[in-house]
């Protein structure tokens, strides 16, 4: 692995911050100069987010433009066909498969689109979608969905679990570490 | 230590390590982490000021007693700090002083998206700035040293992908500095007429002296690679041109962006064929090069307005960029919304409801103005709403003051609120202020202010009693309502309305996001009794969805604020605070 584009999108307040600070401590401690680039404030508050973490020898753009993510790693799915624009031919998404309605389709001005995974599939986009929500919530906590989602991804990552538990413990606080390692392990089998 | 960090948080670790002594500053995106990080370290006296403009001059005094001081905003908290900040540029420091000031280009999650170098120019000060957070860190130290060596306050320049992007950084320890002692200097510190006069050309030679020192300092470099093209940039866009064109293009990296190195840029410009400015927001650079009468590009490429992105700079460049797949389906956009439970939205509903015209403010709340609440009228920057009421009322009179308010945050009337209130109650205007008071300064992240009683460590400190300072400025009618009780809002607001003098309604509850607040078990609907009325869908909560003919609420989500239940006709929902 030289350089890698990988983008954690979803919905403010999902907890992408965490997710981001640990795939970035992995690559850090892997030797690869790393650049992680999110967004705060405004744009958080239930709104559709993008955290970009970039890896190589040496990255200069702290962030992943259109057709260059390697990687789509999604909390929700709606977000994940939103940001499809920005995978590269040949990437691959890693999605929960948890529905959020957005403010338009709450006040009924718009649709959920019903079959997205299906849309993925026939536009020919490498999609690996399994329900993270459930995998947290058998792990103890519906929270840490986003740990889930790490330990799925780490499926196609070249590190060892030895690698991940270490990132893990560097980067999560010691009251949640047992939680969020199972969490990543039961995300690692999905 | 090799570690891995934000923007802000290795500009905080610069300040600790160049021994920072004194930090004030007022939140704003994307400024507000190096404060925060900066009072993780006890060797540093750091608060959170009302406003921008006392977090400069209370920096200054710090530097005038002698010990190195910095204050933090966003690109528009430096408008309101602007006015101490044109004079402090003639008195000079006594120990070294940084201003950090964070632009928002594409405006993420600001009002506008000024730039915030026009200052710079304006106002004579140098300002540096950092292209990832290993510059973030040696900038500070770099700055600090600046100040000094140039007896001058130093502006310190990030941008949202600078400020919020994590890179690898290398720290070291802290220098302590000794007091520098402070000796009365009324010529130099004393700005009226007789000596601002003298302290003027003081200034002029000051920025001639740096732009000497520019031509060679370390802060400014010279990649050559490529001769075909030559690439002037700083900041986010010199990583967007590398990022792009490598060691094909050569580049001069600008490190202190004011005053600009002529020679440098000179020399660079023999050294290319093709020569282009690859700058954000506005074409400072590129002006002052064409000024010195060099064949240069950039805003004809370029765009002024937005964010600039690898893919923005490739195609400029006439070059290919990659696509991605795009779904043949409208993909329902997602924005930003009040949180489930927040206490904004009952008192938004009751505005909505009886037709009001609001004057808006900077905040959380702002959100108010977004479907299906769309109950702001008017946002233009901190403390606007009071005043803009105000003159609103004024102008029209009675038809006015029957059904305009103004809407303004806890942390937004002490930054610039009161002074608009003064005003009402001074020059007698009937106007009605809506205080919503959630008890934090929200949208930043929960930071805390002079109503809330606590500093920035989490210690107990000094708290502004609301309405004890409301009713001080002359205002007699204050009271404060529970935003969850729709029935109270309402009532208090026609009230306030119908009465013949100034009035302030508090609203108070704070912020559910808090740690300390307990919310109430989840809601839930009795689809028997729901008869798909939708009067519940007109308040905009995240937890409520309609499905199949009825309302539905997302368990997970629901606080149990009780909001909903108080519009449903047919008693629908269940749980919540009955549980």
């Amino acid at each position: 692995m030289k350089s890698m584009n990988i983008m954690i999108v979803g919905v403010g307040g999902q907890g992408s911050l965490l997710a981001s600070k640990v795939l970035g401590r992995i690559l850090m401690n892997a030797g690869y100069d790393v650049k992680v680039s999110e967004v705060h404030g405004m744009s958080q508050r239930g709104g559709s987010v993008v955290t970009f973490v970039r890896c190589g020898d040496s990255v200069a753009s702290p962030v992943i433009d259109r057709g260059q993510a390697d990687y789509i790693v999604s909390f929700e799915l709606l977000e994940a066909a939103r940001w499809l624009p920005w995978l590269r031919k040949g990437g691959k998404v890693v999605s929960n498969s948890q529905q959020i309605d957005p403010m338009p389709v709450i006040t009924g001005a718009k649709d959920y689109p019903s079959d997205l995974a299906e849309q993925m599939a026939a536009a020919g986009v490498d999609a690996d979608i399994f329900d993270a929500f459930s995998v947290a919530e058998s792990a103890g906590s519906s929270k840490a969905v986003n740990i889930a989602l790490m330990g799925h991804l780490s499926k196609y990552f070249p590190f060892s679990d030895d690698d991940w538990q270490r990132a893990l413990s560097e980067c999560v606080p010691p009251k949640f570490l047992e939680l969020n390692k199972r969490a990543f392990a039961l995300g690692r089998e999905a | 230590m090799k570690k891995i960090m934000l923007g802000n948080e290795a500009a905080a670790r610069g300040l600790w390590e160049a021994g920072c002594m004194f930090a004030s500053s007022y939140p704003g995106t994307p400024s507000t982490e190096i404060t925060e990080n900066l009072a993780k370290f006890d060797e540093v006296c750091c608060e959170w000021a009302p406003n921008e403009k006392v977090a400069v001059e209370a920096a200054f005094g710090a530097s005038l007693a002698g010990v190195r001081s910095f204050a933090a905003m966003k690109h528009v908290g430096l408008n309101v700090a602007a006015d101490p900040l044109f004079t402090i540029s003639y008195t000079g420091v006594n120990a070294g002083m940084i201003i950090a000031v964070a632009d928002d280009p594409a405006m993420h999650s600001s009002q506008n998206e000024q730039d915030s170098r026009h200052y710079a120019i304006a106002a004579k000060l140098p300002m540096v700035e950092p292209a990832d957070s290993g510059e973030c860190l040696g900038f500070m130290k770099a700055a600090y040293e600046l100040s000094e060596k140039f007896d001058t306050p130093v502006l310190f320049r990030t941008c949202t992908r600078i400020a919020h992007s994590q890179s690898i950084v290398e720290t070291g320890e802290r220098a302590e500095k000794p007091r520098v002692e402070y000796k009365k200097n009324a010529a130099k510190y004393i700005m009226m007429p007789a000596y601002s006069t003298k302290r003027h050309p003081v200034v002029e030679q000051r920025t001639q002296a740096l732009r000497d020192w520019a031509e060679s300092c370390p802060l400014n470099r010279v990649e050559m690679g490529g001769t075909k093209l030559g690439i002037i940039a700083s900041g986010a866009a010199y990583q967007y041109a590398k990022e792009v064109l490598g060691a094909e293009a050569s580049y001069l990296k600008l490190g202190l962006v004011n005053p600009l190195p002529e020679k440098l840029i000179r020399d660079f410009a023999s050294r290319v064929e093709r020569l282009i400015v690859v700058e954000e927001l506005d074409p400072i650079i590129e002006t002052h090069c064409r000024a010195m009468g060099l064949a240069v590009e950039g805003k004809s490429l370029f765009p002024t307005c937005g964010e600039f992105s690898q893919n923005l700079v490739a195609e400029a460049l006439g070059r290919e960029v990659p696509s991605g797949t795009e779904l043949p389906l409208e993909i329902p956009a997602r924005p930003p919304v009040l949180c489930s439970g927040c206490p904004h939205r009952g008192l938004f509903h009751v505005l909505h409801q009886n037709r009001c015209t609001v004057i808006g403010d900077i905040g959380c709340y702002t959100l108010g103005a977004v479907e299906p609440l769309s109950s702001i009228d008017s946002t233009i920057c901190m403390g606007a709403s009071v005043s803009g009421l105000h003159g609103f009322n004024k102008a029209l009179g009675e038809a006015g003051e029957k059904h305009t308010v103004a809407v303004i945050g806890d942390s937004t009337f002490m930054h610039s609120g009161i002074t608009g209130l003064v005003d009402i109650a001074y020059n007698q205007s009937n106007s009605t202020v809506i205080i919503l008071d959630n008890s934090i300064t929200g949208m930043t992240g929960h930071q805390q202010n002079p109503t809330t009683g606590y500093n920035i460590k989490g210690d107990p400190a000094g708290k502004v009693d609301l309405e004890a300072l409301c009713r001080a400025v002359g205002i007699n009618r204050v009271r404060v309502v529970d935003p969850y009780n729709i029935k109270e809002c309402s009532a208090a607001l026609r009230e306030e309305l119908a009465a013949p003098e100034p009035s302030v309604i508090i609203s108070r509850r704070p912020c559910v996001l808090l740690k300390y607040v307990k919310t109430n078990p989840p809601l839930r609907v009795n689809a028997e009794k729901c008869i798909g009325c939708r009067a519940c869908m007109r308040i905009g909560c995240p937890s409520l969805s309609f499905r199949d003919g009825k309302a539905k609420v997302d368990e997970s989500m629901c606080v149990g604020c009780g909001v909903c239940t108080q519009l449903c006709a047919s008693k629908a929902f269940e749980g919540g605070a009955a549980e």
